[in-house]
């Protein structure tokens, strides 16, 4: 069920600022892929641009085109809503409802858009979607209990098991390691792992380690200063990313040198 | 000038730890905030001392010394209804309205048009309670009377339709939309207050599960506001239950207890009771009066009470982390 997804010529605007110029990319299906870069070149932005998030934020625009197995998600005819269904997202902050029990965020997506969810089928999905996330054996007790009573690390798995209830096909994650421990920052990485087998991942992370730990393939994004757009500079396989990057830029990058 | 020399290094004063220069301040706030504390306390006690000191006289008089020659308790008991009544028409209407203008103010309208209409609301505030009563009178009750009449004649048999009709429109429904005009403004503003304030992580929580926008309002923003909401209710009930002028105006009095809506008989208010008896009262009578005002600051605190007990029972859900 997983899809590769077409970008190309994408520009991304917030008002009058280009915040991202002229990206093309293909990401494949099955497998994680890493976007890496400084600080404000655009890889939240341009990740928000893959499930139709980015116009969420006022006057916020795009200009390009994005297909997932050949389907434009910005064509006039496209339902935003429709496409987050289709393309899940975790973010940097853990963010399960706080007025919301383990059982209701799990899940609160299957009960969106008139869904009629009930009952043991309903059950079934939370048990196999915490299960997926690798949170079942820590919340199966306490499942009618507030979100707000895990710990960072769990509030960050239950999170991805809200995101893979509703059976996206892609998988879209926002340095989702961030504010996790080591330990709770693992336990993310190996479901990562698992995770690839059945969802087209994308990952954005500030970490070079965790990039070359979790993802196959690896684009790098720059900016050139103050005021101009994040470019995608170059995207490869991310062994080959790492050890022999074709442009002096990424190579500072990933050295240290720069950012 | 015995005071012993700051410290210095290198020339320059240096800040000892527990300088005490920085605790002067502190001290000057807490002692400030103590007593603004300690004084809504003493004014609150002083009023509720006033009340029932004053209430004793009419509360130990005989039935025959009272007003309309009943005890206190059935001349109070009516008066509670009424105001109680009152203050849940207006509660009903203006809870839906105020929560439903301030998410299409925060949620739904474009950004000129939710500046303009907030500030609409808020000029409602500022209008005077004579403005309301008089507005009631000549514009309200002849707009409501020929609705009141075909509920009368179709619906009768709802003991809130029970009839017979009140020919000047009148009557309690009136003054309790009335009411809810005017705990409109306070309402709105909580709201919309409240609505602005849910984090954009939340919403943006269910934006991502494919969540249209009242999906994000019904999974983030109501829940996120329901503390605030509740809390809005409460104080537009309370100014509900005190206001004075504009039920006494609009309300055609008839004393007794019923849930007719439509009828020219109706409950009085305890507030517009007071405002209409007292420049006729004296002697007990006034003391009685004061004995309902007693009976009406105890209904208030009763509210609080419970309003308090609601938005606590779900504490544990409220975002602890
Ligand atoms: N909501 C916004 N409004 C305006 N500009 C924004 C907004 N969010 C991000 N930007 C700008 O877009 C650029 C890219 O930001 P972002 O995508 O967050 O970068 P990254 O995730 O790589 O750190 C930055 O210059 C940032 O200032
Ligand atoms: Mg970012």
């Amino acid at each position: 069920m997983a899809k590769r997804i077409d970008v190309s010529d994408l520009n991304i605007f917030y008002g009058d600022f280009r915040a991202v110029a002229d990206v093309s990319m293909t990401i494949e299906p099955r497998s994680v892929t890493a976007l890496i870069g400084p600080s404000g070149c655009g890889k939240s932005t341009f990740l928000r641009s893959l499930n139709r998030m980015h116009e969420v934020i006022p006057k916020a625009r795009v200009e390009g085109k994005v297909a997932i197995d050949g389907q434009d998600l910005y064509e006039p005819a496209v339902d935003p809503v429709a496409v987050r269904r289709l393309v899940g997202m975790v973010f940097q902050r853990p963010n399960p409802f706080p007025t919301m029990s383990i059982h209701e965020n799990v899940a609160a997506g299957l009960r969106l858009n008139n869904r009629k969810a009930k009952g043991d089928a309903l059950d079934d999905v939370v048990e196999r979607s915490l299960r997926g996330a690798n949170l079942w054996d820590e919340v199966k007790d306490r499942l009618d209990r507030p979100a707000s009573g895990l710990s960072g690390g769990q509030q960050q798995r239950l999170c991805i098991a809200r995101a893979i209830a509703i059976e996206p096909q892609v998988l879209l994650m926002d340095e989702p390691c961030s504010a996790l421990d080591p330990i709770s920052t693992l336990a993310i990485e190996d479901l990562m792992h698992d995770l690839k087998s059945r969802y087209t991942i994308v990952i954005v992370t500030h970490n070079m380690q965790q990039a070359a730990r979790v993802s196959d393939r690896t684009a790098f994004f720059t900016i050139s200063g103050a005021g101009q757009p994040g470019r995608l500079i170059e995207m490869g396989e991310t062994p080959e990313i790492f050890s022999r990057p074709g442009e002096k830029a990424t190579e500072d990058y990933i050295t240290g040198r720069f950012g | 000038m015995s005071a012993p020399a700051a410290p210095t290094i290198a020339g320059g004063p240096v800040t000892p730890l527990d300088a005490p220069s920085h605790r002067r301040g502190d001290r000057i706030f807490a002692g400030l905030a103590r007593g603004a504390g300690v004084l809504i306390l003493v004014l609150l006690a002083g009023v509720a001392l006033f009340l029932v000191v004053e209430s004793v006289p009419a509360l130990t008089a005989s039935s025959s010394e009272l007003p309309q020659g009943k005890s206190f308790a059935h001349y109070v008991g009516p008066l509670a209804f009424g105001t109680a009544f009152a203050a849940a028409i207006a509660l009903l209407i203006a809870a839906p309205v105020s929560i439903g203008v301030a998410l299409f103010i925060s949620h739904y309208s474009p950004r000129r048009l939710a500046g303009v209409l907030g500030y609409l609301i808020d000029l409602l505030a500022a209008v005077p309670s004579v403005v309301f009563g008089l507005w009631g009178i000549f514009w309200l009750a002849p707009q409501l009377q020929p609705g009141m009449a075909w509920l009368g004649t179709h619906l009768s048999f709802i003991p809130f339709f029970a009839g017979p009709v009140s020919a000047t429109g009148r009557t309690i429904l009136t003054a309790g939309v009335v009411l809810a005009v005017m705990i409109l403004p306070i309402m709105t503003a909580i709201c919309r207050e409240i609505f602005l304030q849910t984090p954009r992580l939340h919403e943006e929580a269910a934006l991502a599960l494919g969540a249209t926008r009242w999906e994000v309002v019904r999974m983030s923003v109501l829940p996120h506001g329901r503390s605030g909401v509740i809390s809005a209710a409460m104080l537009g009930l309370g100014r509900a239950l005190g206001e004075t002028m504009a039920v006494a105006m609009v309300l055609s009095v008839g004393g007794g207890v019923s849930v007719n809506l439509i009828s020219p008989q109706n409950p009085s208010t305890i507030a517009a009771n007071i405002a209409l008896q007292f420049p006729e009262s004296s002697g007990v009578a006034v003391n009685a009066l004061i004995a309902t005002g007693l009976v009406l600051f105890v209904i208030t605190f009763l509210v609080n009470f419970a309003a308090r007990a609601v938005v606590a029972r779900r504490k544990d859900f409220r975002e602890g982390s």
